[in-house]
């Protein structure tokens, strides 16, 4: 890389051209590779327009990193090839699963937090690594379920994982306010106490209230805004650890380039404050 | 941290986990799930449960109504959401590049109680299916028409056209299912005098986009013998036997034109074997 990487955005067909051009600075476009998971044809050689010009991160979503099973040597080897083609600036996954006895479940699927589970995610997150020669980071999801079968808290379960592997995190912020509310701790206090040093990169989004349970229930929708109560998290979290590259994460209910774009801003703005950089 | 000795001990308890979540993912909405252990039963019953439920769900029929928009503008997105759903329920993704999810969405069609006053869907589920393969099929390029216009008179009855990786054709016997599927997919409407006639389809992908044009049974029965292997002199005779009136040369030129193919080679033993028995 160039430059290094400030604020990016989710990259969508719907604005190919205007991503292309876009001249900011520092300025780079996250897609989920499964949807370039072809052999060929203009999907590829879209993401390879635009790489030419911004930098690309992979985030996964589909390895299944902990189900009780290895990933998929096939889906893994595709996305190697991708990332060899590609050379992405970062490549991530999810503290989830989504696959399990050859069915995928499109969706990031919880799990009871165990010494057996540690034990499978580190050893399927070293699989990953090895495969694709890089050190990758690891999503918190966002939680809707009360567990009782966690015997490691979330923040002490990543931390250890990314000691026995050597990955990083990707702290989704949005997804730490949605669950603090869901199952009703405090996002401020999660995110003083989440492991700064292995931050890679940090995701923000919006959520919407559940249609049936209200307010009671966020959902992490990705169709809306970044929520105030999580730029001001996201700020109060710079201030603490310093500058990351942050995605402004919008799958639905897209508004055009220009309004992602102006929110985007507002991440770059907040890691130009004095307090990002001294950090 | 909580102890909860119990979990960790137990071996094979992420997979037993595993299979009882995945299960009540699809298990009937609005009751209390069965035949999962008490602890993935007493999630389900928990109201967010349903989120992760919807998640499912959408996302796969939302691939589907994706994958087949010509289905879907045919029948409206309340029927389709509905079949698609029935659909996902005996059929998840195998592969979570969802591009390539329904596969067997046309023949769950062709077998779909509903869909009998509708016997032409499954063959515009199938054209829909060979536009996504034509739009994610390996890059390559097409067969120049000039390199074919440039082989000796005596050669050609011995070359043999390789289609390209693109090329996608289907003759339908019982419907005008060319026509329903292009002005389905092309947001056309269809003449209320629609003349039910059988027609073919080829879908070619000879630059960046897919492309389509009608074919006869006589195009559709050279192409397949191009696939298998045949020398031109083995698919012109395929191409008569369908359609003894068949245009070959008119054919030839209309499926070079569109990138029907993507080179050419020599079959050399039959070349001796024709030329000298």
């Amino acid at each position: 890389m160039t430059t290094a990487l400030t604020a990016g955005l989710g990259l969508k067909p719907q604005h190919f051209d205007a991503a292309l051009a876009c001249p900011a600075d520092g300025l780079w476009f996250e897609v989920h590779p499964e949807n370039y998971m072809v052999a060929g044809g203009p999907r590829v050689a879209w993401l390879e327009a635009i790489r030419a010009r911004h930098a690309i991160s992979l985030h996964g979503v589909a390895l299944s990193l902990a189900a009780d099973a290895e990933p998929d040597p096939a889906h893994l080897a595709r996305l190697a090839e991708l990332a060899r083609r590609i050379e992405p600036a970062l490549i991530s996954e999810h503290l989830a699963w989504s696959t399990w006895r050859g069915a995928y479940h499109p969706d990031l699927l919880p799990f009871p937090r165990t010494d057996e589970a540690l034990a499978r995610v580190a050893d399927n997150v070293l699989r990953t690594q090895d495969a694709l020669q890089r050190r990758i980071a690891i999503e918190n999801p966002s939680h809707y379920l009360h567990i009782d079968g966690h015997t490691w808290d979330e923040i002490d379960f990543l931390t250890e994982l990314a000691r026995r592997t050597g990955c990083g995190l990707l702290l989704d912020v949005n997804n730490v306010y949605v669950s603090a509310r869901n199952l009703g701790y405090s996002a401020d206090a999660y995110l003083d106490a989440f492991p700064g040093d292995s931050v890679m990169e940090i995701h923000l989004a919006g959520h919407t209230p559940d249609p049936n349970l209200g307010a009671a229930l966020l959902v992490d929708s990705h169709d809306a805004p970044v929520a105030p109560e999580v730029w001001a998290l996201y700020a109060r979290l710079i201030a603490r650890i310093g500058a990351r590259p942050t995605l402004i994460e919008r799958d639905d209910n897209l508004p055009d380039f220009a309004t992602l774009f102006a929110e985007r801003q507002r991440a770059e703005a907040v890691l130009r404050l004095p307090l990002a950089r001294a950090a | 941290m909580t102890a909860n000795i119990m979990s960790d001990l137990v071996p094979g308890a992420l997979a037993r986990f595993q299979d009882a979540f995945a299960h009540a993912l699809l298990a009937p909405a609005g009751k209390p799930v069965t035949a999962v252990p008490p602890e993935v039963a007493a999630l389900a019953a928990q109201p967010a449960f349903a989120v992760y439920r919807n998640t499912v769900m959408k996302g796969c029929i939302d691939a589907l109504q994706a994958n087949y928009p010509a289905v879907a503008r045919l029948v409206g997105e309340e029927w389709f959401r509905a079949a698609a759903a029935i659909h996902v329920r005996e059929a998840l993704p195998a592969d979570p590049t969802l591009l390539r999810y329904g596969a067997a969405f046309a023949d769950f069609l062709a077998g779909f109680e509903p869909a009998t006053e509708l016997p032409y869907l499954p063959g515009v589920a199938r054209l829909d299916r060979y536009w996504t393969e034509a739009h994610a099929a390996p890059d390559e390029k097409v067969l120049d028409p000039v390199a074919v216009a440039g082989v000796a008179p005596e050669a050609l009855a011995a070359t043999v056209l390789h289609p390209h990786p693109a090329a996608r054709w289907a003759w339908f016997a019982d419907a005008p299912i060319y026509t329903i599927w292009s002005r389905n997919r092309s947001g056309g409407v269809l003449d209320d005098n629609l003349d039910w006639r059988p027609e073919g389809a080829l879908l070619t992908r000879p630059r960046d986009a897919v492309e389509w044009i009608a074919i006869d049974a006589a195009g559709c029965a050279f192409l397949d013998a191009c696939a298998a292997g045949c020398t031109l002199a083995t698919a012109a005779g395929a191409a008569l036997e369908v359609q003894g009136n068949a245009d070959l040369a008119r054919l030839m030129s209309a499926l070079l034109a569109t990138g029907a193919f993507s080179g050419m080679s020599f079959n050399n033993n039959q070349q001796i074997e024709e030329g000298h028995p």
